[in-house]
């Protein structure tokens, strides 16, 4: 194992890493603000995703379809919010699961009536799609450093609204103290939906960028939805920055561990969880 | 009669009733009727946790699948095993990973047990889904089902169908009663009292964490027994019936039927698996039968929704409306 592949390897495994942390930091927020679990989170990125790959195939151009599917996301979860969500921040996390869960299979059936139950490609967008070479046969896609570039600007656009802006006050405010917040005459039903709205967003969004890279597949959003709760359970419930770190590890952890370990790739992440586990019940980032 | 006496009759004449079943039916209805006793079994044990520990757990499909494995790699690949010693070395093995995972997922709580639960589930889906072990994403068939015989003569032939039922139906009625009496006893009493204060529990005295855990692995072992009995019905197992769907499909009979009443997981099994039947039935909904899921979802959200208390709920209400009668949390 020469240097070149290990550096394919460390940039394979942190671009995996930040794509999980766009899936994971919706999810997180959704846990540590509105007291919501929500297992069709993983739905979202697959939604995301067929619709990239629709909207593209309709306008031919990757760039557009994004654009276009950005506000349907929006809406789809500013309406579930309304609609759903809502009903079930004072109610058991029990209840939660159940509704989600079911959301979960509305949402395969929907996506099996609508789009089919086929694989699909995307192609990579013509301006990204060169590679840069590495040594004689190795070389690195453009496309995949432009991800992380991405990522890491939503990273960073993230933490400075959730830490620099108004907004961001009042959304870290609704979590610590709801009644508090709304009777000094701040709409917590607002922030709410707009926080929900953002998760569903980030999430799909994640699913369009990471279209090309891997396929569109049917059962593409269960396996994401099961590593976030590894990642949020890691990194520590409600905190954004915890769902960054435990983003990067297992997105390093997976791709080595496939590399490396290929029969028993599968199972890292859950070792690696039950270590910290062990160690720190509340996450690495995690409030007792 | 008054209520006593009904609740403790009733189970008997239900059993009884179900006795009687394979001789007035069709195999097609007593393999029905077997998996949804199987089902029930599995609803109780889920129930134990969720419904009288307090404990949401989302990865219950592991104990069923892990038991359904453990008779499919105990055995010789084309002989019947022994149900004497797979069957207890399959739930032991349950037991054993229920106590494990335990010591692990009972040091959190609320979203991070539902989560952390729903992982470990998801580790052993991936060590049968990734690995040669268990042959992999197919799965492994297993050719012949277990035998039961004392000595030379066979007791329970569990190639027929309806031996098979009444074996099935006799484990249903034991876990029931099984449970009954667990509940009812002071242990029982103490496992309800952490659900609604713990902090007072351990204040009171009680060693919280070792009555969560052996709750914990008493519902993995009753979890184990219904996913043996499973794969002996199906013939095979794949890495599906510990994947988190399977979960979710327990979870949803517990709440179903009405969670922390034993006869409502038996419920919620029943309305669920033929709910199931019913839906995928394209004699009677033709194309909508394919997409059957989608009217599932949109149920299980309504049950979350509207029905927290389930269907025992529902029945309990609609008992006690007209005299007013209200007799709280007596029915265990």
């Amino acid at each position: 194992m020469d240097l070149a592949f290990i550096l394919i390897q460390l940039l394979n495994g942190l671009q995996y890493g930040l794509l999980l942390f766009l899936v994971a930091s919706g999810l997180t927020l959704v846990f540590g603000i509105m007291g919501i679990i929500n297992l069709a989170h993983g739905s979202f990125y697959m939604v995301g995703a067929y619709l990239a790959w629709s909207l593209a195939s309709l306008t031919g151009n990757l760039a557009t379809a994004i654009l276009l599917a950005i506000p349907l996301t929006v809406i789809l979860g500013m309406g579930l919010e309304r609609l759903l969500f809502r009903q079930l921040y004072t109610r058991d996390h029990l209840y939660q699961v159940l509704l989600t869960y079911g959301l979960i299979l509305v949402f395969e059936e929907l996506r099996s009536i609508i789009w089919g139950d086929d694989v699909h490609g995307v192609a990579v967008p013509a301006l990204l799609s060169a590679s840069i070479p590495l040594t004689e046969n190795l070389s690195y896609p453009v496309y995949r450093l432009a991800i992380s570039g991405v990522c890491l600007l939503l990273a960073l656009a993230l933490y400075l609204l959730i830490q620099k802006t108004r907004l961001g006050m009042m959304i870290r405010a609704g979590a610590s103290n709801r009644d508090m917040v709304q009777s000094l005459g701040i709409d917590i039903k607002l922030i709410y939906t707009l926080v929900f709205a953002l998760g569903v967003a980030l999430a799909a969004f994640a699913g369009m960028i990471n279209a090309p890279l891997s396929s569109v597949t049917p059962g593409m959003g269960s396996h994401v939805l099961i590593i976030c709760f590894v990642v949020v359970v890691i990194g520590g419930i409600g905190s954004v920055k915890g769902a960054m770190a435990a983003s990067l590890m297992i997105g390093l952890a997976e791709t080595f561990g496939q590399v490396l370990v290929p029969e028993v790739a599968g199972m890292i992440v859950y070792v690696l969880m039950a270590i910290i586990l062990v160690w720190r019940p509340e996450g690495l980032f995690g409030r007792k | 009669m008054n209520t006593g006496t009904l609740s403790r009759c009733l189970p008997w004449v239900v059993v009884g009733l179900f006795a009687l079943f394979p001789m007035l039916e069709s195999t097609f209805y007593t393999q029905l009727v077997t998996k949804v006793l199987i089902m029930a079994i599995f609803a109780m044990s889920l129930d134990l946790l969720v419904g009288y520990t307090g404990l949401v757990s989302f990865g219950h499909a592991a104990y069923f699948g892990l038991a359904g494995y453990a008779l499919a790699l105990m055995g010789p690949k084309y002989e019947a095993a022994s149900l004497w010693w797979t069957l207890p070395g399959a739930i032991g093995l349950c037991v054993a990973f229920a106590l494990v995972t335990g010591l692990l997922v009972l040091r959190t709580r609320g979203i991070y047990f539902i989560m952390v639960t729903l992982a470990f589930a998801q580790m052993l889906y991936f060590v049968f889904h990734d690995t040669k072990l268990g042959g992999g994403s197919d799965g492994i068939y297993i050719y012949a089902k277990p035998t039961m015989n004392l000595g030379e003569t066979v007791l329970v032939n569990l190639e027929k169908l309806d031996q098979f039922y009444w074996l099935v139906l006799f484990f249903t009625a034991a876990c029931y009663f099984l449970l009954r009496r667990i509940l009812g006893s002071s242990f029982g009493r103490a496992l309800m009292g952490i659900k609604v204060n713990e902090h007072r529990m351990r204040a009171l005295g009680f060693p919280v964490f070792r009555y969560q855990l052996a709750s914990f692995a008493l519902a993995g072992g009753l979890g184990g027994l219904a996913g043996y009995l499973a794969a002996v019905q199906f013939g095979f197992v794949n890495p599906e019936i510990l994947s988190w769907h399977q979960s979710g499909a327990v979870l949803m009979m517990v709440i179903l039927g009405g969670m922390g009443t034993l006869h409502g997981a038996v419920i919620g099994a029943f309305a669920f698996v033929l709910l199931q039947e019913v839906l995928s039935n394209q004699a009677w909904f033709g194309i909508a039968a394919k997409h059957w899921q989608l009217a599932m979802g949109i149920l299980i959200m309504l049950v979350a929704l509207y029905l927290p208390q389930g269907l025992a709920g529902l029945l309990a209400k609609l008992q006690r409306k007209p005299p007013a009668e209200a007799e709280e949390g007596a029915d265990v």
